[in-house]
């Protein structure tokens, strides 16, 4: 008859009503300020840049390499190469960004920067809860503004901070037999390599020179 | 001690009206019945209004609730302060007006619309002695003053010079005054069996007492059928869910009113619910005994508290209604009206009638009466289903 599944709906409304003040489970609010859920380990939002240790100028992984920066499809990473050297999280010394700027106006968190940095240095944030005051300045963020500990980073992607870890201790590792003794024939590579490096990223770092007044124009 | 008690219930009763009648007595003769007209009005707009704050808060709680959400609470205790930050909301935003709109139009439409939903007011019964004029054909008046919701409705969409607010406000058209013809139908029913058409003497009708149980016309069995195809009209009257195809928002996004904006959507939005609660509180006069207690041990309760109370229930179910229904197609809801509703009120015309002549005791009446309305509804219903045969479309060039 007309009207018999419209009586069925009514029922099961009237079910979830009184229900929802009966039970708790069937609530599936979560009230957000106050309460938050727990972050899936592999959500993303914005790069930020690691650093061991507590001196996040002194530890910063970033070698300047300027990988991120040229292949970053939105263009919203700029860098400035350092003229002096630091030794990088492996020990060997190395240039580091004198700036390293990231738009997050304009970043799109495809965390394509991450996946080719060759030293573990720039990894995806899963911070969410952002804001600024002025759209322009404060939404481009400085290398100290996007530095972030190992340990921040081991917090929140712990699973994928570990092997990261893991990698870098093996790569210490092989570095350090540089001033043990037997390893006289190991550590002529071991000190070409940072010879040739640097070789490396300098014949690229002319290029991105030319992109600057483009890039600071859009800042 | 039972005068004294019944002292206090008469004076809990009318209350509102001895202190108008106290604030009215210090005026001069010739001023009178302008001040107690304006204050009767104020009361009227005040109360109104704030049930229509008071149910759009009830009603985004009451839906969170039937979905397992919490709904507002953040605004004051339990989120109940929410109207009054959607009010702020509302009258702090740009009125935006199409270029190509008719202004002088476009401005009238709103006020057009929520000044015909206060109209209806002036006839309701909110209490023993309560109203703002008793009119002798107040049912008639009532009904005229709401068919001008209609035309506020085709102001709005077609002075927005928009197609889909021109669509909106055809379908708005269409569907009211499709639904226009069983309201009163149903109320006609009612109009004949007590012989008149003023509000206040079909409540005085209902507040009479055979035992306990008072002369309602809901407890009949055309007075039953009558309440629910009325409400059912009613809620196609009001553009309330399942029928808000003028409104449409997954298909003309909002219908008449999408070229509105800051507090002249508000006051669209406060037309709706004005209006449901006008037809509300009409049904409520008309079925369910306007102020009267349904038992006689219950009378000693103040009559304004039985009318607000029947008023929240009714509007608690118009809610349960919009939280289970989804939206009807444009033909189902002519169909309804055309093919279900008119039959249907016809048919209650002469149950209603049969209900007065048909000879015997009560059991005998009820049981003709119910078999009157039982059988055709199940007749009818299973017509309607049957005739939906579908033919297996054909596609000429998509295939």
């Amino acid at each position: 008859m007309v009207g018999s599944g419209i009586l069925k709906g009514l029922a099961e409304t009237a079910r979830n009503f009184v229900g929802s003040y009966a039970s708790e489970e069937r609530m599936t609010t979560v009230e957000y300020p106050e309460e938050k859920l727990p972050r899936i380990e592999a959500s993303r939002n914005f790069p930020f840049l690691v650093f061991d240790g507590d001196d996040w100028h002194a530890g910063m992984r970033c070698v300047s390499c300027q990988i991120c920066e040229k292949e970053c499809p939105p263009k919203c990473i700029y860098i400035e190469k350092s003229t002096d050297k630091k030794p990088d999280a492996v020990g060997k010394l190395q240039n580091y960004p004198a700036r390293f700027d990231i738009d997050i106006s304009v970043c799109m968190s495809c965390q394509i920067c991450v996946e080719v940095c060759p030293f573990d240095a720039i990894k995806m944030d899963n911070a969410f809860e952002y804001f600024a005051t002025d759209r322009f300045g404060d939404l481009v963020l400085d290398k100290q503004k996007l530095s972030r500990s190992n340990e921040y980073y081991h917090q929140i992607h712990p699973t994928e901070a570990a092997n990261v870890d893991a990698e870098l201790a093996a790569a210490r590792a092989k570095a350090a037999p540089k001033p043990a003794a037997p390893a006289a024939a190991a550590a002529a590579p071991a000190v070409a390599k940072p010879a040739a490096a640097p070789e490396v990223t300098a014949s690229t770092a002319n290029k991105p020179a030319a992109n600057d007044p483009a890039k600071e124009s859009n800042g | 001690m039972a005068s004294m008690n019944t002292g206090i219930v008469e004076q809990a009763d009318q209350i509102f009206v001895v202190l108008k009648g106290a604030v009215v007595s210090h005026l001069p003769t010739i001023l009178q019945p302008l001040v107690s007209a304006i204050i009767s009005v104020i009361a009227v707009v005040a109360v109104f209004a704030g049930l229509f704050a008071l149910t759009t808060v009830f009603e985004r709680k009451g839906l969170g609730r039937m979905q397992n959400r919490l709904g507002p609470n953040r605004v004051g205790p339990f989120g109940f302060f929410q109207p009054a930050a959607d009010g702020i909301k509302s009258l702090t935003k740009e009125d935006l007006v199409p270029r190509a709109a008719d202004k002088i139009v476009h401005f009238l439409a709103p006020v057009v619309l929520v000044a015909a939903s206060f109209l209806g007011y002036a006839v309701l019964p909110v209490g023993r002695n309560m109203v703002v004029t008793n009119l002798d054909a107040g049912v008639l008046y009532f009904f005229a003053a709401g068919s001008m919701v209609e035309l506020g409705v085709f102001m709005a969409g077609w002075s927005s010079h928009s197609k889909y607010s021109l669509l909106g406000a055809m379908r708005a058209v269409a569907q009211m005054i499709s639904y226009e013809v069983p309201l009163v139908l149903a109320s006609i029913s009612v109009i004949m069996t007590a012989g008149s058409l003023s509000t206040v003497d079909i409540v005085a009708k209902q507040a009479q007492y055979t035992g306990t149980i008072a002369h309602w016309y809901v407890f009949t069995p055309w007075g039953f059928a009558g309440f629910i195809l009325f409400m059912i009209a009613a809620t196609a009257e009001s553009n309330r869910c399942p029928f808000d195809l003028p409104e449409g928002e997954s298909e003309i996004i909002a219908g008449y009113f999408i070229e509105y904006s800051g507090f002249k959507f508000a006051l669209f939005f406060a037309g709706e619910y004005l209006g449901m609660l006008a037809t509300s509180a009409l049904a409520i006069t008309l079925f369910l005994g306007g102020w009267s207690a349904p038992f006689s041990f219950l009378a000693w309760v103040p009559s304004w508290i039985w009318f607000f109370a029947k008023l929240l229930t009714l509007i608690f179910c118009f809610i349960w209604v919009r939280g289970t229904l989804p939206r009807l197609r444009m033909d189902q809801l002519m169909g309804l009206a055309w093919k279900f509703m008119l039959p249907m009120t016809i048919l209650n015309l002469f149950v209603a009638a049969a209900w007065r002549f048909v000879p015997g005791g009560l059991p005998v009446r009820w049981f003709v009466c119910a078999a009157m309305l039982v059988i055709p509804f199940a007749l009818l219903s299973r017509g309607l289903r049957s005739e939906k045969k579908l033919q297996t479309r054909t596609y000429r060039f998509a295939e």
